[in-house]
This record gives structure tokens, sequence and C-alpha cells, in this order.
């Protein structure tokens, strides 16, 4: 049975080409099964940013191309990009994750808005999301009024709504304290263990790799450790 | 949900809001009133212009505008009156015939414009019953005189007296005879006030020896706008031997005047709209510049960006919405109280006016359509500048826009 969700060939993505050519990514092969909780990590610039971008489709490889569950996402193009990033990809990123006038609660019902889910499915959902969060008595609060780290958890909240195929988060606990950045972790990992959620996260923080079950180390666009997957906990019993 | 997004994304900077909101009240506020004014300041003159003497249209006889003289009448008969009477947007005929001849009392002598009328038809057209100052206004049958004040006042007239007139009559005929005065009638434009004598019209004709001639026929309406339509159609009807002739032509100074004040209306509504445009659109920029990274966020995680762009169109629609239906709210009660209140100039302009016989009062119209039409400019300018951002958002690259 073939549990491979993203299919990454030979990424390449190249700025300046035409001065100095920088290669953020250099021929990078990577394959993300069901269930993984991934961090990436790598020194400043080493392009762990790009990586995601390209995972996530929001920025396309100069060479290579990106395959999710079957789709080749690098051939896809405008609204169907679009489309298919809603559907199938979630997305936190460092911070200004939500929209400043919308309420906790709107942020997450907002985005299975743009899906089309019914109503009374939407609100049911996000009352679930919260709880998961641990946030619920926070659902009429905007951005604003929540701490960094409430908001990292109304974006986790958000990006699992539309039940994506995995959640990229780039550096998601980057403007936390260890504190906040800890419960992120843990709401991220329940997530994952309970739900079988694919996490797939960039960071700097030792903490936070340490919470990784596989961790890949990019440099100068390489590859250059990728460690062993653990056994998935449901593949155990 | 949108709508709630929408409508807090307008107050999410409120002083800017506020300010670009503000900027279409005034501008919409301004460009109704002064169009108003435009309107009821034209209708009002157009309808003293009518009144006051020449109606609408006139008929001539063909040549006869070029040379105001008596053998250049024409006969009025039944079949003409037919010819006329068929066109129900016509609201009423004056037939009138006009000489200039002398009139003297004791040792004055005076040139004066003899008007022979209808005096039933004269008053639907001029209201010339209204004028009298003295004396009282005349019958079809009476061999009488109403004679305007200023003239009055040169051959020291009063009501009662009797004048003589003696000038030539159709076909060089010798006409003299005298009458009493019967009223004694106001006008506001000098050169009416001290030449004008009307005289019923079949005793004019029997006077000048010119039984059923007529030198004109002026022709009341009943609506302005069909003007047009009405003298082409008395043109085809009337045929080559006469002339049909609207005021504009009969008095092109003032069609000229008016004529010029609307297009320096034009200019300025313009000119206003411009700024207001300039003002929008520079809203829309900084807006658009300030919030590029929730663009990119919200275009990364799955909005679509014609939902995006038609958001953002819908918040500049409804900002200049507020503005408009604002400006709407106050401009009506200065509308309406310039309408009631027309505002009173003085100086030159005021003596302009009074010397074409004018009052100089400034009236504002009330009419809908003006409303209407300003309000949907506004708008047409806030949608135009609305595909601005619809434009913008579709080049976003999510990536570029999230960068710090
Ligand atoms: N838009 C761009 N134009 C030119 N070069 C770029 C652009 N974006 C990234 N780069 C370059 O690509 C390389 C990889 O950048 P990337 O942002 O992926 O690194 P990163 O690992 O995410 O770094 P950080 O830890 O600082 O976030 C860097 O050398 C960077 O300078
Ligand atoms: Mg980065």
């Amino acid at each position: 049975m073939n549990n491979t969700v993203i299919d990454a060939h030979n990424l390449t993505r190249i700025y300046d080409e035409n001065t100095i050519p920088v290669y953020a990514l250099n021929s990078v092969h990577l394959h993300i099964t069901k269930g993984e909780f991934t961090a990436i990590k790598g020194p400043s610039g080493s392009g762990k940013t790009t990586l995601l971008n390209m995972l996530g489709g929001l920025d396309e490889p100069t060479e290579g191309y990106v395959n999710i569950n079957g789709t080749n996402i690098t051939q896809l193009k405008g609204n169907k990009l679009i489309d298919f990033r809603l559907n199938n990809i979630g997305f936190v990123f460092q911070s200004y994750n939500l929209i400043p006038v919308l309420t906790a609660q709107e942020n997450i019902e907002f985005i299975m808005l743009l899906q089309k889910r019914p109503k009374a499915e939407r609100e049911q959902r996000v009352t679930e999301l919260l709880k998961e969060v641990g946030l619920i008595e926070k659902a009429g609060k905007r951005p604003g009024e929540l701490s960094g780290g409430q908001q990292q958890r109304v974006a986790v909240a958000r990006a699992l709504a539309p039940k994506p195929q995995f959640i990229l988060a780039d550096e998601p606990t980057a403007n936390l304290d260890s504190v906040s950045a800890g419960n992120l972790l843990d709401i991220m990992a329940k997530l994952n263990r309970e739900e079988k959620m694919t996490f797939i996260f960039s960071t700097h923080d030792q903490r936070v790799i340490d919470r990784a079950r596989r961790v890949i180390t990019l440099e100068d666009g390489k590859i250059v450790s990728d460690t062993t997957p653990a056994p998935l906990v449901h593949t155990n019993s | 949900m949108i709508a709630k997004l929408t409508w807090r994304n307008l107050w999410r900077n409120r002083r800017r809001t506020l300010i670009t909101m503000s900027s279409v009240t005034f501008a919409v506020f301004l460009a109704i009133l002064m169009q108003s004014f435009q309107k009821g300041i034209f209708d009002n003159l157009v309808n003293n212009v009518v009144s006051f003497y020449y109606g609408y249209i006139q008929v001539h006889k063909q040549g006869y505008w070029n040379e105001q003289v008596l053998d250049n009448s024409f006969f009025y008969d039944d079949s003409l009156v037919m010819k006329l009477s068929g066109n129900p947007d016509i609201k009423g005929i004056t037939p009138r015939i006009e000489t200039f001849l002398l009139a003297s009392v004791g040792n004055t002598t005076k040139g004066c414009m003899l008007v022979g009328t209808d005096p039933v038809k004269e008053n639907l057209l001029t209201g010339l019953e209204a004028k009298i100052v003295e004396g009282k206004y005349f019958t079809n049958n009476e061999q009488a005189v109403l004679i305007a004040e200023g003239l009055a006042g040169k051959l020291k007239l009063s009501v009662d007296d009797t004048i003589i007139l003696f000038g030539q009559g159709y076909h060089g005929a010798m006409a003299a005879a005298k009458y009493p005065v019967r009223g004694i009638v106001h006008f506001g434009s000098p050169a009416l006030n001290d030449g004008l004598l009307y005289l019923p019209l079949t005793q004019a004709q029997f006077f000048l020896s010119a039984e059923n001639m007529l030198t004109s026929l002026a022709v009341g309406i009943h609506e302005p706008e069909k003007m047009p339509a009405i003298q082409q159609q008395l043109l085809s009807v009337m045929g080559k031997s006469y002339e049909v002739m609207n005021w504009k032509e009969l008095m092109p100074d003032i069609a000229n005047h008016i004529k010029a004040d609307g297009s320096s209306f034009y200019i300025f509504t313009g000119i206003l709209y411009l700024i207001i445009a300039f003002g929008i659109f520079g809203t829309i920029l900084m807006m658009t510049a300030e919030r590029q990274y929730e663009f990119g966020m919200l275009i990364a995680i799955g909005m679509k960006k014609i939902s995006l762009g038609k958001m953002l169109l819908f918040e500049t629609l409804l900002i200049t919405l507020l503005g408009v239906i604002l400006g709407l709210l106050i401009s009506l009660p200065f509308v309406f109280y310039f309408d009631k209140t027309p505002l009173r100039i003085t100086g030159k302009m005021a003596e302009a006016y009074e010397r074409f016989g004018f009052e100089a009062l400034f009236p504002a119209a009330v009419n809908s359509s003006i409303f209407i039409t300003q309000s949907l400019i506004v708008l047409v300018i806030a949608f135009l500048i609305g595909l601005y951002p619809l434009w913008h958002v579709s080049t976003i690259n999510p990536v570029l826009a999230m960068k710090k």
C-alpha cells in the first residue's frame, strides 16, 4: 500500500538566473508519507522556506516537480492551483496568519466558506477545532486580543479545518516564547497522533527539532542529512 | 460572512475611510446643488424669456424677422387655425399684429411699438393682466389701449386719458386714431417698458387697414423639452412661405448666455469629480499597499484572486455609496430650501438680468434626475477605480507579497 503523500523530485530553485545564480534549492529529492511529523532544519538561507513553498505550491521550481497524492502540482496554474491548495494543503506561517478583523472562530470558518461547506458543518467543525487547540473560550476574540501563541493555535486550527493532506508550517514557533512554543508543539503532536495529520515544519529551535520524528537538514539548498523516520505509531498495533 | 468582512475591513483605518467618504459626500453635495441651481436658473430664465413676450416659438411670414414691417404680414384664416390646432403639445397660440408708429399727447410725441393682440390669449401666454399697475385689463371688442408704464410717463398719461396714434398702415395706408387709456402695464425690461402699446387685435387690424392680417403667431407649449419636435412639426405643416423660429433664434444673446453658463458648470463638476477620483484612488492605493501581506496570505491558503478582488471592489463601492447617500441626504434640504427661497442676486449680474426684463432670482430646481445622475456618476467613477485592486490582486505572487 502506497502511503506517499508528497513526492518531490529533483527540486531546484535558482534565483537571479541572469546575474549570479543563487541555488536556493539544489536537486532535492524528498518523500513524505502519511502521518509523518517532520522537521526541516538548517542555517538561515539554507533553503527551508524555499522548500516549503515548493511543497505547498506557492512557488515554482526551476527544475523538478512536486507530486501530491498523484497530482503533479508543478503543472497546475491559476485557480486550479489555488483550489488545490485550499483543499489539500494546510498552511501555518511564522506570524500574521489571521485576518485581523475576524474573530478566531470566523477565521477558522472563513476557509471552510472558501470551500463552500454548508453552514451547519462549518459551525460544528469550528467548535470541534477550537476545542482541540484549547481555545473554545476565545472563540469571539480577534487576533489582536490573542497572544502570539494563541494566534498560532488558531492558525493551526484553520490549517486543519479544510481537512488537508498535510500541514506545512514555516517556523511556526519563531515568534513565540518557549512555553507557548511547547504548547503549540503539544497540540501539533496530538493532532498528528490522534488524527494522523501529517506535519512538515521548519525550525531553528532545537527543542522543536527534538519533538520531530524525522529531521531533514538542509545546507546551501541541499539535503545533508535525513534521519530515518521512526516507525509510525499507528502501524504498530 | 464576506459582507461582515467587507464591512469590518472598511473600518480598519477609520479616519482614512471617513475622510474618503466625506470627500465623496462633499462632491456629491456640491454637484447636486450646482446642477440644481443650474437647472433652476435655466428653467427660470427660459420661462422668463418666453413669457415676457415672445413665447417658445413664433411663426411669421417668411422674411419678416429680417425686415419687420407690416407688409411682411400674413393672412390669418380658419384653414391656418386648423393646421395649428392639431398638436396636443401646444398650449396656446397668440395671434399678433405688430408695427412701429407714433403716439402723441398734447405737444409730446413718442415712437412706440403697437401690439395688436387677442386679450385672452395674450394673457394666457404672457400674463399681461398681472402686469397692470393702474386701471384695468381690456377685452376683445374694446376700443382702448394698454400702455407701458415708461411710455405713459414720458407722455404724462394716466388712465382714461386719450392718446393719439398715427403712422402707416398696411400697403402704405394712412393710419390715425385716438383711444382712451384703459390700463398701464409694467415691464421689467426698459426696452419694453418705454415702448409698448397694446390694442385688441381686431381693433388694431382695423386701425392699420390690415383686416385678418398678422405679423406673428406666438406659440406656448406645455413641455419645454418638446420644443424642437414641435418646431419641426410646425415647419412641415406651415410650409415654405412661413418662418418658424424658437426663442433661441429669436433671442440669440440670451441663448448664448445660458449655453456659456452650462459649459462652465460641466468643466467645474468635471474638475470636482477628477479630484474625488484621485482621492478615492489614493485611498485604494494605500489600502492595497498596507494589506499586501494579508492578500498574499489569503491567496496562499486558497482564496481565489477574483474573490479577493471582488471583495476589495465592494469595499470601494461601499465607501463611495455611503458617501453618496450622505451627500444626497445633505443636499436634499438645501435644494428644497433654495427651490422655495431663491437666491436674490444684486450688482452687475442683477442689472444684466433686469435689462432683459427678468427678476434676478436664482432658484434651485428640485429634479430627481439630478440626484440620480450625480450619484450614478460618482458610483461609476468608484467602480472604475475599484477595478484597480481587482487588477492589482491578479498580479500578486503570494511568496513575494508575504516577504517582509
Ligand atoms: N525572492 C528571492 N530573490 C532572491 N533570492 C532569494 C529570494 N528568496 C530567497 N532567496 C535566497 O534563497 C536562499 C534560500 O532562502 P530561504 O528563505 O529559503 O532560506 P531559509 O532557510 O528559509 O532561511 P531563514 O532561516 O532565514 O528563513 C537564500 O540565499 C536567499 O537569499
Ligand atoms: Mg525561512
